[in-house]
């Protein structure tokens, strides 16, 4: 009687025990990044990525809080200005109806604001290549008195105190634990930008092997663009990713470029070669936008060239400056550069103002 | 659970143990300060109310005044050469922060120090890390760049010295400001070669040397002095030249504060 009595109450306990075990177990709290982890994608004809993601793996948590960040007033001083400010999808993320970016209490910046895309193959950034690392990168915008005007470690701060959106949760998720650092914050905004990878425009599908996707026309324009104007616009990036000075007039301008970073005279007024991809929705054009279509730009390349000390060699050959191309051969290329307009870039949702309601 | 938690302490304690174990004898190391003190010339440095004058006769006085001081290595009297760990070796003086001006080098090995070796500046190797190796004064969302930003954001890197203040000899500026401005950097380009300010300095510390022993811990003085920067290598005139910054001509103010130390005390 005894006996059965403490089994049972042994058995008893065993299954109370081992029922509360089971209640009990399953509250990890810290994100796996190995479950979370999201590709950045890798098209074929791509070449390989510069960005080391095994130091900075994009995972779902980190990508959202990301994209919190970049669609948050909160990073500038008054909270009126976004990263999407200026980086407006719609406008492959440019920011459409400015020559030069417009920041806070409507001062003006100093050049166009460019594309956000294909990040992970990006080599430097700006026009002028001044900041090397993709991570490095937002302090620039947001410490730039005509862009956001805010110190970095204040942002901080302010994130660290947000509720609405709830800032440290969202740390919390994408780092395990809800302490607010410089690395956790610039990698979570590299983690978003990295997964913007534009790569299906008509061209790409070209490419993939629907050799229907682009027209004759724009087919011809493609040989011709190919003769003419890949040297720099080179690789289906559309870019060499170097510094050149493409014969703008420096009249209007005073703006040396990649001279301001290196001090080497030989790249006054070089600008990085920028991609030509979605270049269909990012007019103006130019560093400084100045040309508002792409018959005016290519106006330039075959007739306006101005010589200056530092213009590019490709751009002056056989003694003549310039591109040599017939109005016909222009529109065809024309043509072929609206196929790398990439219409689902430009709309998908993952990449969308969350509405917060700051980014006009 | 209970037992997971009591595993884990016991095998964490032990850890612990055996990494204490693994050191060497701790009464064989021990701190050594580094105190700075700075001066204009024979007079201390005070910000914003003092005047002082260079040689070329310009009055001036200073607002702002920070520096880094980075990659510390000490001289042993037996020849051999102690390098602080080199992830802890990076430190901002800052005039407005007295506390900054004091650096404690902790964990030293024993011996007779008869030299001290430092970098100005940060190198051109972590200026290129990532940011996980960036932390405290190297973090530029640290507290301690707020205001006194020791970082160049557009074209990425640290400013080595930063030096504000104004002069009567200075043209007005259009708000009529008399300021000169000096912040140096460049630690030679992370793709493009630039101009490289970064400029290591050897103090040799006398006849006395700093004696680190079970328990001794000394204090070397290190006088900064800021009139150099004028009146150094090579002279250079605030009227002339107002503002230094991302330019060739920084490498003449990095000669000049390569030589504005010297060690004015070495206390036991």
């Amino acid at each position: 009687m005894k006996k059965t009595f403490i089994i049972g109450l042994s058995l008893g306990l065993w299954g109370w025990a081992a029922c509360n075990r089971t209640n009990e177990t399953p509250t990890p709290t810290d994100p796996d990044p190995s479950t979370d982890k999201i590709e950045v994608p890798q098209p074929s004809y791509f070449p390989n990525k510069v960005y080391d993601l095994s130091s900075n793996p994009v995972t779902s948590a980190g990508f959202q809080l990301g994209k919190s960040l970049f669609y948050d007033g909160i990073l500038s001083r008054n909270g009126t200005i976004a990263c999407g400010t200026c980086h407006q999808q719609a406008a492959a993320f440019t920011h459409h109806g400015h020559d030069l970016s417009h920041g806070i209490d409507d001062r003006i910046g100093a050049r166009n604001a460019p594309a956000i895309q294909n990040l992970a193959w990006t080599k430097a950034f700006f026009w002028d290549g001044g900041v090397p690392h993709l991570d490095l990168f937002p302090i620039a915008p947001i410490e730039n008195p005509v862009e956001m005007d805010e110190k970095l470690p204040n942002v901080l701060q302010k994130l660290r105190e947000s509720k609405n959106p709830n800032y440290p949760e969202l740390f919390k998720k994408a780092f395990g634990s809800p302490d607010i650092t410089t690395e956790r914050f610039s990698k979570a905004l590299s983690q978003f930008m990295l997964l913007m990878v534009s790569n299906n425009s008509r061209y790409d599908i070209y490419l993939r092997g629907t050799t229907n996707a682009l027209t004759t026309t724009e087919k011809e324009g493609l040989t011709i663009f190919k003769q003419k104007c890949s040297s720099c616009h080179s690789g289906e990036l559309f870019t060499d990713q170097s510094y050149r000075n493409n014969g703008l007039s420096t009249d209007r301008n005073p703006d040396q470029g990649r001279f301001n970073v290196t001090q080497n005279p030989d790249d006054r007024f070089k600008f990085k070669v920028p991609s030509l991809r979605n270049l269909g929705y990012t007019a103006p054009y130019m560093h400084d936008g100045r040309f508002t279509s792409l018959e005016q730009v290519l106006e330039h390349y075959s007739k306006n060239i101005k010589q200056t000390p530092t213009l590019d060699g490709l751009l002056q050959q056989d003694g003549k400056l310039g591109i040599a191309l017939t109005e016909e051969e222009k529109q065809k290329v024309i043509a072929f550069l609206k196929t790398l307009s990439d219409e689902q870039f430009v709309q998908d949702t993952r990449f969308s103002d969350p509405g917060f309601g700051h980014s006009f | 659970m209970k037992n997971i938690l009591l595993y884990t302490t016991a095998v964490s304690l032990l850890i612990l143990i055996q990494s204490c174990n693994s050191n060497p004898d701790p009464t064989e190391r021990n701190s050594l300060t580094l105190t700075f003190d700075h001066r204009v010339g024979d007079k201390a440095l005070t910000l914003g109310t003092d005047t002082y004058q260079n040689t070329s006769g310009e009055d001036f006085s200073v607002t702002t005044f920070n520096y880094f001081i980075s990659n510390i290595s000490l001289k042993n009297a037996d020849g051999s050469t102690f390098v602080y760990p080199q992830d802890s070796s990076y430190f901002l003086v800052r005039e407005t922060f007295p506390a900054s001006k004091q650096i404690t080098l902790k964990r030293i090995p024993a011996g007779d120090y008869t030299a001290l070796t430092f970098t100005i500046g940060v190198d051109s190797l972590r200026n290129t890390m990532d940011l996980s190796r960036r932390k405290g004064v190297l973090d530029p969302g640290d507290v301690s760049h707020e205001g006194d930003g020791m970082y160049w954001s557009w074209n990425s890197g640290y400013i080595f010295l930063k030096i504000e203040g104004n002069s009567s000899k200075i043209t007005p500026d259009p708000a009529g400001n008399q300021k000169f401005r000096y912040h140096i950097g460049g630690y030679g380009g992370y793709n493009a070669k630039t101009f490289n300010n970064l400029r290591t300095v050897t103090l040799p510390l006398g006849n006395i040397p700093a004696k680190v022993g079970p328990n001794q811990q000394p204090v070397i003085t290190i006088v900064t002095d800021v009139s150099k920067l004028w009146d150094g290598v090579q002279k250079i005139s605030l009227a002339t030249t107002p503002t230094v910054m991302f330019s060739d001509y920084s490498t003449t103010v990095a000669n000049n504060y390569a030589a504005m130390f010297r060690v004015s005390a070495v206390k036991e």
